[in-house]
């Protein structure tokens, strides 16, 4: 008997970066597969090489049999591979019901009118997910749940034999989670063939049948949940093989008024929480790692400070509250972010980049602090003429984070500066933070999911997960008391 | 219930107008009919717009395209106005084909400015070859539809009825939703089974089908067709300023954004050059502030009961 979904050998390029290479894996009928790597790791290029919305370069991806690798997404949805998408874009003029019977049409021209079955039929799914209470309203008046809901929906409407479920439980309630569990598991029990992607193996471990593990596009390992939670290699990607710990005597001027004071933070995407009751404070001097899965809320929490997003409760620096304050007036006042997608004008070179950062003083003293960079990060004093696109990925990062010094915060955000790096570069920005560590006195909040990184340098960490902080403690303790939960 | 609901409103306003001829002079006739034709561009331009989620920055590409068809067809081997107009219809759907085939790989802003580029690029062509188009001055063409005031006004009158009925069955048919789904996430739509290429080159050709037609009605009722009154790319941007002044993804608001237009031109006519900045600014306003436009306030309201 052949399997439902058989994919062999893929491969992705993106450039000259390989995101995904040489992934294979089998899910039979009836069956639940995990596909999990922390971010950057490929898996959502392992789905959408699946779905054809992109091409892979090499590998076969076979539908009960027919090899639909590079066809159009159309034509491969036709063919029987449905998905469900993390954030749903509903149309606004549509009610639910509407929106189910738009998954239910042919691919036709000619549909001028549909009959009654399929209105009959869109009601029957809207029942089995649990929206014929709404059916008849609109998207825009319904909470982020029943949106997901409604991607569920259209998911069963199309009646595919696989379904790949990209990210199933990011942003709902535990009572939500478990309902969608039950859905997921439905198609299981219809002999569908389903891939669950996500970040951990916790949060799918109960509802999957297997789990495959990947990191910077390869594969690392496959079994049942316990088998991959257990493995050496999956336990080195996510917890680090041994963590170091640098924490330093705590600071003086520790019970003076802390140079960034955030209290009670919430913040709201639509309907969907993003930060909930968030309390973090950052003294003088201290560097302050912020800890959790890509989706948990970091980039929500450091762009709120940046006053990037709207949001409830108060945020203090040095005593004073920001609410009302422009982004570009925070930013002056001290506090540089070095952003997640690092911002860097590609076609610029890089002493231009770092010459923009410097915009603000008088040129002697930019002079100077060039010249402090570039024996901080030595790679740059050599690239100084390229263009910033061209630089590796890890360059590229050792870029921003300079550039960012370049205007002399008071308090440098890091949004997760390894991103996509290989270890090699890692260990070389690791190396150049504790530099900066050890002999400035700047203030550091790093925001990371990857764990060895973030805590050698960390004086205080803070662990965020869905949406809410949930640990903090000192570097030393993090591995006994809250390694286990983040696997 | 919103179907109903616009069939009472627009079936009232179309007994209004049927009857309206009885009451007013032909000078407002006149000025009617004209905004009848620009009814059907804006229209036409709103299931491009507002459904397949693409900007057409030229509009008078498609309408120039069947004016000109139709009226070299009929000034120099003096077809017969009918073939005339089904040629020109037709015209307009290879050229819209022709240019949206290699336009609608591309994503973004580029769509837009390739239309925009062919505008040019047509008036251009025009104008060169003067001594055959006639140029700026224009064609006179030897057919008119009528000399009489109350007959070419329910040509357009009609002409309007079946396009607008046409386009809004359209809109609002399965076909209209899986269009109005590739426009606003392609991926999504593709991902649902949708060959979303498909979909947005019928919907272009469809839109190019009402223009051209429109823009051969339109010459064979102003007796002439000149780039002036059929290309020129103000003629485009008045026809996209009507479609999203009446309301965008409604298409029957285009159409009242169309005589709105027209006829808010005429009433601030005694102010001179200031009535098109009047007019513009009104637009700006409501542009601004309603985005949705005139109906799409109405449609919005009668979705919350």
């Amino acid at each position: 008997m052949t399997a439902l979904l058989d994919v062999k050998g893929l491969t992705k390029r993106f450039g000259g970066l390989v995101a995904v290479k040489d992934i294979g894996f089998k899910i039979e009928a009836g069956e639940i597969l995990g596909l999990i790597g922390p971010n950057g790791s490929g898996k959502s290029t392992v789905m959408k090489c699946i779905m054809g919305i992109e091409k892979p370069n090499a590998g076969s991806v076979k539908l009960d049999g027919i090899d639909v690798a590079g066809w159009p997404t159309h034509r491969i949805a036709r063919a029987g591979v449905g998905i469900v998408f993390q954030h749903a874009r509903p149309l606004q003029r549509q009610t639910i019901l509407e929106h189910i019977k738009l998954a239910l049409l042919p691919d036709n021209l000619l549909m001028l009118a549909t009959d009654h079955g399929v209105t009959r039929r869109a009601e029957e799914i809207a029942a089995r997910v649990g929206l014929s209470q709404v059916m008849h309203r609109l998207p825009r008046t319904l909470p982020f749940a029943d949106l997901r809901r409604l991607e569920l929906a259209k998911a069963i409407a199309r009646n595919p034999k696989v379904v790949l479920v990209d990210e199933p439980f990011a942003g709902l309630t535990s009572g939500e989670v478990a309902d969608f569990s039950a859905l997921i598991g439905s198609f299981r029990a219809e002999g569908h063939a389903v891939l669950l992607v996500d970040h951990n193996v916790k949060s799918v471990a109960a509802l999957v049948d297997r789990v495959l593990a990947m990191y910077l596009g390869e594969y690392v390992a496959e079994g049942s949940a316990e088998e991959v939670m257990r493995n050496e290699t999956v336990r080195r990607v996510y917890l680090g093989g041994k963590i170091e710990t640098a924490a330093r005597p705590e600071r003086e001027g520790k019970d003076r008024t802390p140079l960034l004071d955030v209290r009670g933070l919430g913040v709201l995407y639509g309907k969907a929480t993003a930060l909930d009751d968030v309390s973090i404070h950052v003294g003088e001097g201290e560097f302050v790692s912020v800890v959790g899965l890509n989706g948990a809320g970091k980039t929500t929490l450091f762009n709120a400070i940046s006053a990037l997003v709207p949001y409830s409760g108060t945020i203090n620096w040095r005593g004073e509250t920001l609410a009302g304050r422009t982004p570009g007036s925070i930013a002056r006042g001290g506090i540089v972010q070095c952003p997640e997608s690092r911002e860097l004008f590609g076609d610029m070179s890089v002493r231009e980049n770092l010459d923009l950062g410097g915009q603000h003083f008088p040129v002697a003293e930019a002079a100077k602090q060039l010249d402090w960079l570039f024996g901080l990060f030595p790679i740059l004093k050599a690239r100084q003429g390229q263009a910033a696109r061209t630089l590796s990925g890890g360059e590229q990062q050792m870029l921003a984070i300079a550039r960012a010094l370049m205007m002399r915060p008071k308090l440098l955000i890091l949004d997760e500066p390894t991103l996509g790096l290989a270890p090699v570069i890692l260990e070389q920005l690791s190396k150049a933070l504790e530099v900066l560590r050890q002999t400035t006195d700047i203030t550091v909040l790093l925001g990371e999911q990857n764990v060895t990184f973030a805590l050698p340098h960390a004086d205080r960490v803070y662990v965020i997960e869905h949406s809410r902080i949930i640990w903090e403690g000192d570097p030393a303790r993090f591995a006994e008391e809250a390694g286990a939960g983040y696997l | 219930m919103l179907r109903s609901r616009t069939f009472q409103v627009v079936v009232p306003a179309l007994l209004v107008l049927i009857l309206l001829p009885l009451g007013v002079n032909g000078y407002i006739l006149g000025l009617l009919t004209l905004a009848y034709y620009y009814a059907v561009f804006a229209m036409s331009w709103d299931l491009l717009f507002g459904f397949a989620g693409e900007v057409n920055f030229g509009p008078s590409f498609l309408i120039g395209i069947g004016a000109y068809t139709a009226a070299l067809l009929n000034h120099y081997w003096s077809w017969p106005i009918p073939p005339c107009l089904v040629a020109g219809a037709f015209a307009a759907v290879v050229a819209g084909a022709v240019l949206a085939i290699p336009a609608l790989r591309l994503t973004g802003p580029y769509f837009g400015l390739i239309t925009l580029v062919a505008v040019l690029l047509l008036q251009n062509v025009l104008v060169l070859f003067a001594g055959i188009t006639g140029g700026e001055i224009g064609l006179d063409l030897p057919d008119v539809l009528s000399i009489d005031a109350s007959t070419n006004y329910y040509y357009a009158l009609a002409f309007m009825t079946v396009s607008g009925a046409i386009l809004y069955g359209l809109a609002q048919s399965p076909v209209g939703l899986i269009l109005q789904a590739s426009g606003q996430d392609a991926i999504e739509a593709a991902a649902l089974g949708f060959n979303v290429a498909k979909h947005k080159l019928a919907a272009f050709c469809m839109s190019a089908f009402f223009s051209g037609l429109a823009g051969a009605m339109l010459i064979f009722y102003l007796g002439t067709a000149s780039v002036g009154t059929v290309v020129d790319i103000g003629v485009g941007v008045n026809v996209i300023i009507a479609a999203v002044l009446g309301g965008r993804r409604t298409i029957l608001g285009a159409a009242v954004g169309s005589i709105f237009l027209i006829g808010a031109g005429e009433i601030l006519r005694p102010l001179g050059q200031l009535s098109t900045f009047v007019v513009s600014a009104i637009a700006l306003v409501v542009i601004l502030f309603f985005p949705g436009g005139f109906m799409g306030r109405l449609l919005q309201s009668g979705g919350r009961e």
